[in-house]
C-alpha cells in the first residue's frame, strides 16, 4: 500500500491513486478523481499540462458553492475519460452540446483535474470577507513577498481559484479546463491559464527524471510518491497545522511560478559553464562530485582552485535540502513554449509547480536563496507568481472544498 | 630551449597498446577517413586515485581531445604541458569521480608532457607525450607570450581609465544633483554611466559594490534598502512613477555621497586586478549578453530611457576586450576574427543610426522594428563572441 491509497475509490477506476489503472494502451489510463488526497500531485506526472487560474465574479456564495458542485461532478466524468454531462452528440439538436466534443475518441490519457483556492477567494483587496469564509484563511495562504528577478505581470498572477489539469494527451487537458470555464460563466471568469508540455519532474520512482529547456535534468531530489512519511513531513499540511484552517489538513499548498528563460543567452555558455551552474552533468545528470543522477551530491568535495567541486552558487546546492534546513518539495513542473516574444527569442521556459506544507517554511526561504544567490538566476526571469490552498482529497457525495463550506 | 630534464613519473605508466600505436601510424599517413580507423587525434585518459593511463602516447599534430575518466575517488585535474614540464599548454579542472570531460587543444609537434592530478595536490603522475608533425600542424606565433601580455596590461589600463573617468564624471553629477541643478545632472547621467557600462562585467565582479551601486527597484530582496544610480534615476525622471515623492535636499545628499563613496571604493580595488586573456574574452561576451538581458529591452534605464547610451558603453567595452586578444585570435582561428570584426561594425551601423549629437535617442523613440533590428545584430554577434574564448585558449 502507497500510503495514498484510493480509500474512496470511485468510478471504473480500482487501482491506488499511484498507479494507472490498466488498460489497453499507454494513454488510456485513468486515476480515481475521488480519495484522501486530491488526484495529480503525488500522481506519476503526465506529459502535459493546462493549469487555469480563475477570479469568482460573483457575490453570491451559493452560485460559488454550486459551481464547486458541478464542477465535482464534471471533474470526475473527465477523469474517467467519459465527457460531461450529456455529452458531446447525445443531446438535443436544438441545444449546444453539454460537452465541447475535441476529447471523444480519445483515452482519458491519466487525465487528473486539482483544485485550489487562492487568498483572494477569502477576502478582497480592502479586506472584506467575500463569502463568508474570511475566518479559515490559512496563515500561510497570502500573496507571495517580491523576490529579486521578479518581473511580474499581474495577468500571469494571482487567482480566485485555480484548476490544474494534467494529462498524456494534451488536447485532454485543453479539454478538462476548456469544459470547466465554460460551466463557470457568470460565477468565475479565467484569468490567466497556462500550458505546458514535457514534464519537468518525476513524481514516482517508477520514471526517470525528464529535461528542462536548459537541456538538464532536474527535480532529481524530488519528494516522490513512494516515500510516505517524506509527504507527511513536506507535502501534505497535517491536521494540526493551522487551527483556522482544519478543512486544509490533508491538502497541500500550491506555488505556481512562471519563470522565462534566457533561452538564447543560455545557449551560448560553455559546456563547463552550464554545469557549474547548475552542479550537475548535462549527459547523466550526475552531481558534479561524481557518481550517477541518483548519487547524493557531496558538497563539501575539493575541486580545483580551493573551490568545492560543486560550485557554492550551483543551484543543485542553493535548493537542496541539506542547506535549507532540511525541507523538501514535490515539484510538478512543465516546460512551456508560448511562441517567440516580439525579439524574435522563445517565449519559454518552466512553468514551475510545487507543493509543500507550508510555503512560509518549504518555498519562500528556498525561492528567495536561488533569487539572491544561485548562479542559474542570471538566466531566469520570474514572470508569473500565485499560490493557492489544495483541499484534502474528495469523498464519496463530496464536492471538492466542501469541508470549506461547510 | 631544450630541457633534458624530464620530472620522475609518481608512478608506473601504462604505455599505449600496440593496436592504438598502429592507428596512430594510420592516420598520420594521411586523412584516414572512415569509422574503421580510430582518430588518432582522439586520445582517452583514465585518471585513477595512483595512475594516469592514456591510450597514446604520441599523436599528430593538429587538434587534439582527450577525454579525460575520473576512476579514482577524488576530484581530479589533467594537464597537457610543455616539454619543461612548467608551461601549461591545456588544462581540465574539476573532473568529479565517475565523470569524464573532454579538453581540446591545438597542439604543434613537439615534446609535452602530461600530468593527472587526482586530489589535486603534489605535480600529479606525469609522462611524456609527443606530438609528431602532420600536415594539420597548427601555425605557431613566436610571439604569443608577448600578445597575451600586451592584451593583459592593455585591458588593465583600460579597465583603470574608465575607472578614472566614472569618478570623475560622478563627482560632476553628484554635485549637480545634490545643488539641485536637475538638468544638468540628467545631461551628465548618461555620460558618467557610460563608463560604468564599459566596464560593467568588471565592476559587477564585486559582489557587495554592484547592488548598492546599479541595483533596479525589481532586483531589490525584502528588506534590502534601495541605493545607487537607479534609484537617483527615478528622481530625477519621476515620469513614469505613480504617487512619487521627490527625495528631500537631505536624501539627495545621503544618496548621492554614498554613489560617490562607493564608486571611489570601487577606483580603488580596480588598480589591483589583474586579467588573464579568457577573462578578457569572457568579459566580452558576457558586456553582449548585458544588451541582450537588459539594454535593448529598455529595462536598464526605466526611467530615463537612456538605454542607448548603455548599449553603446557595452558594445564599446566588449569591442575592447575582442580587439585586445584579436592578434592571439587571427592567428588560431582567423575566420572567427574576421566574422567578429565584420558583426562589430553591423552592429555599430545600426546604433549610429540612432546617434542624436553627443549621445542617442530616447528608447521610446525606437521602433517595434529598429529594436528587432538591434536585437538580431546583437545576436548575430552574441553567437561567434561565445566561441571568442575558447578560440583564444586553444
Amino acid at each position: 500500500m502507497a500510503g495514498v491509497a484510493g480509500a474512496y475509490v470511485a468510478g471504473r477506476a480500482t487501482a491506488d491513486a499511484a498507479t494507472p489503472a490498466v488498460s489497453d494502451g499507454a494513454r488510456s489510463a485513468t486515476y480515481p478523481f475521488r480519495g484522501e488526497h486530491q488526484a495529480g500531485i503525488v500522481t506519476p506526472a503526465q506529459d502535459r499540462l493546462h493549469f487555469a487560474a480563475f477570479d469568482v465574479v460573483t457575490d453570491s456564495r451559493d452560485d460559488l458553492v454550486d459551481l464547486l458542485q458541478r464542477w465535482t461532478v464534471a471533474a470526475e466524468q473527465m477523469s474517467t475519460g467519459e465527457p460531461t454531462g450529456t455529452g458531446a452528440v447525445d443531446g438535443d439538436v436544438y441545444l449546444p452540446p453539454d460537452d465541447t466534443g475535441e476529447a471523444l475518441d480519445l483515452p482519458a490519457s491519466g487525465l487528473t483535474i486539482t483544485f485550489g483556492f487562492g487568498p483572494s477567494l477569502f477576502r478582497d483587496a480592502d479586506g472584506q470577507d467575500r463569502f463568508g469564509i474570511a475566518d479559515r484563511l490559512p496563515s500561510a495562504l497570502r500573496d507571495l513577498p517580491h523576490f529579486p528577478g521578479d518581473v511580474l505581470d499581474p495577468e500571469r498572477s494571482g487567482g480566485d481559484l485555480c484548476i490544474q489539469a494534467c494529462a498524456d494527451d494534451p488536447q485532454v487537458a485543453v479539454h478538462a479546463v476548456r469544459n470547466l470555464a465554460r460551466m463557470g460563466f457568470g460565477t468565475v471568469s479565467v484569468r490567466w491559464s497556462q500550458l505546458g508540455f514535457g514534464r519537468t519532474s518525476t513524481t514516482s520512482t517508477s520514471q526517470s527524471t525528464p529535461r528542462n529547456l536548459f537541456g538538464f535534468k532536474d527535480g532529481t531530489a524530488n519528494v516522490k510518491a513512494e516515500e510516505t512519511a517524506a509527504l507527511d513531513e513536506h507535502v501534505w499540511v497535517g491536521s494540526g497545522d493551522d487551527d483556522a484552517a482544519g478543512w486544509l489538513a490533508g491538502g497541500s499548498y500550491l506555488v505556481a511560478r512562471r519563470i522565462n528563460m534566457n533561452i538564447e543567452i543560455w545557449d551560448r555558455q560553455p559546456l563547463g559553464d552550464q554545469e557549474s551552474f547548475v552542479g550537475r552533468t548535462k549527459g547523466t545528470g550526475a552531481p558534479l562530485s561524481g557518481g550517477e543522477e541518483m548519487t547524493e551530491p557531496d558538497f563539501s568535495m575539493p575541486g580545483s582552485n580551493d573551490q568545492p567541486v560543486i560550485p557554492v552558487d550551483s543551484h543543485v546546492r542553493v535548493v537542496h535540502p541539506d542547506m535549507n534546513g532540511g525541507v523538501r518539495m514535490l515539484r510538478r513542473g512543465y516546460n512551456f513554449v508560448d511562441g517567440s516574444n516580439a525579439l524574435g527569442g522563445l517565449d519559454a521556459g518552466l512553468f514551475f509547480i510545487a507543493y509543500v506544507r507550508d510555503p512560509d517554511t518549504h518555498f519562500i526561504p528556498v525561492q528567495l536563496a536561488m533569487s539572491k544567490t544561485d548562479a542559474l538566476a542570471e538566466y531566469l526571469r520570474f514572470t508569473g507568481s500565485a499560490l493557492f490552498a489544495v483541499p484534502p482529497g474528495i469523498g464519496p457525495g463530496e464536492h471538492v472544498g466542501q469541508a470549506l463550506f461547510a | 630551449m631544450r630541457t633534458t630534464t624530464l620530472v620522475a613519473p609518481m608512478t608506473v605508466l601504462l604505455l599505449a597498446t600496440p593496436f592504438l600505436a598502429a592507428c596512430t601510424e594510420n592516420a598520420d599517413a594521411g586523412d584516414s577517413a572512415g569509422g574503421a580507423t580510430t582518430d588518432a587525434r582522439k586520445l582517452t585518459v583514465d585518471s585513477s586515485s595512483d595512475a594516469c593511463t592514456l591510450s597514446a602516447t604520441e599523436a599528430p599534430a593538429g587538434t587534439l581531445t582527450f577525454d579525460v575518466t575520473n576512476s579514482g575517488d577524488q576530484v581530479t585535474e589533467f594537464y597537457l604541458l610543455g616539454e619543461d614540464g612548467l608551461r601549461i599548454v591545456a588544462e581540465v579542472e574539476n573532473v568529479g569521480p565517475s565523470i569524464s570531460r573532454a579538453l581540446t587543444v591545438n597542439a604543434p609537434a613537439g615534446s609535452y608532457v602530461t600530468a593527472c592530478k587526482p586530489g589535486m595536490t603534489g605535480e600529479g603522475i606525469r609522462a611524456d607525450f609527443t606530438v609528431t608533425a602532420s600536415d594539420e600542424e597548427p601555425a605557431v606565433s613566436e610571439d604569443e607570450a608577448q600578445l597575451v601580455d600586451d592584451a593583459q596590461k592593455n585591458y588593465a589600463a583600460y579597465v583603470q581609465d574608465q575607472s578614472a573617468q566614472l569618478l570623475e564624471k560622478t563627482k560632476e553629477f553628484v554635485e549637480d544633483y545634490k545643488a539641485g541643478d536637475d538638468e544638468a545632472a540628467r545631461a551628465l547621467y548618461p555620460v558618467a554611466r557610460t563608463h560604468w557600462e564599459r566596464i560593467e562585467t568588471v565592476a559587477e565582479s564585486f559582489g557587495d559594490l554592484d547592488p548598492m551601486m546599479d541595483a533596479r527597484e525589481a532586483d531589490l530582496e525584502p528588506g534590502q534598502e534601495w541605493t545607487g544610480w537607479h534609484l537617483i534615476e527615478k528622481d530625477l525622471w519621476p515620469q513614469r512613477a505613480e504617487d512619487y515623492t521627490p527625495l528631500t535636499d537631505q536624501e539627495r545628499a545621503t544618496y548621492a555621497d554614498d554613489l560617490l563613496a562607493n564608486t571611489e571604493d570601487l577606483d580603488g580595488r580596480v588598480q589591483d586586478l589583474t586579467y588573464t586573456v579568457d577573462s578578457i574574452a569572457n568579459g566580452s561576451r558576457g558586456l553582449l549578453e548585458e544588451v541582450a538581458t537588459g539594454k535593448v529591452t529598455g529595462e536598464e534605464e526605466y526611467w530615463s530611457r537612456t538605454d542607448l547610451w548603455d548599449f553603446q558603453a557595452n558594445v564599446d567595452g566588449a569591442r575592447v576586450g575582442f580587439e585586445g586578444v584579436e592578434p592571439i585570435v587571427e592567428q588560431k582561428d582567423p575566420a572567427l576574427a574576421e566574422q567578429l570584426t565584420t558583426r562589430f561594425a553591423d552592429l555599430q551601423k545600426l546604433l549610429d543610426e540612432q546617434r542624436r549629437g553627443e549621445g542617442f535617442v530616447s528608447y521610446d523613440d525606437l521602433t517595434p522594428a529598429q529594436v528587432k533590428g538591434l536585437s538580431d545584430a546583437v545576436n548575430a554577434l552574441s553567437e561567434p563572441l561565445s566561441r571568442l574564448t575558447a578560440a583564444v585558449l586553444s
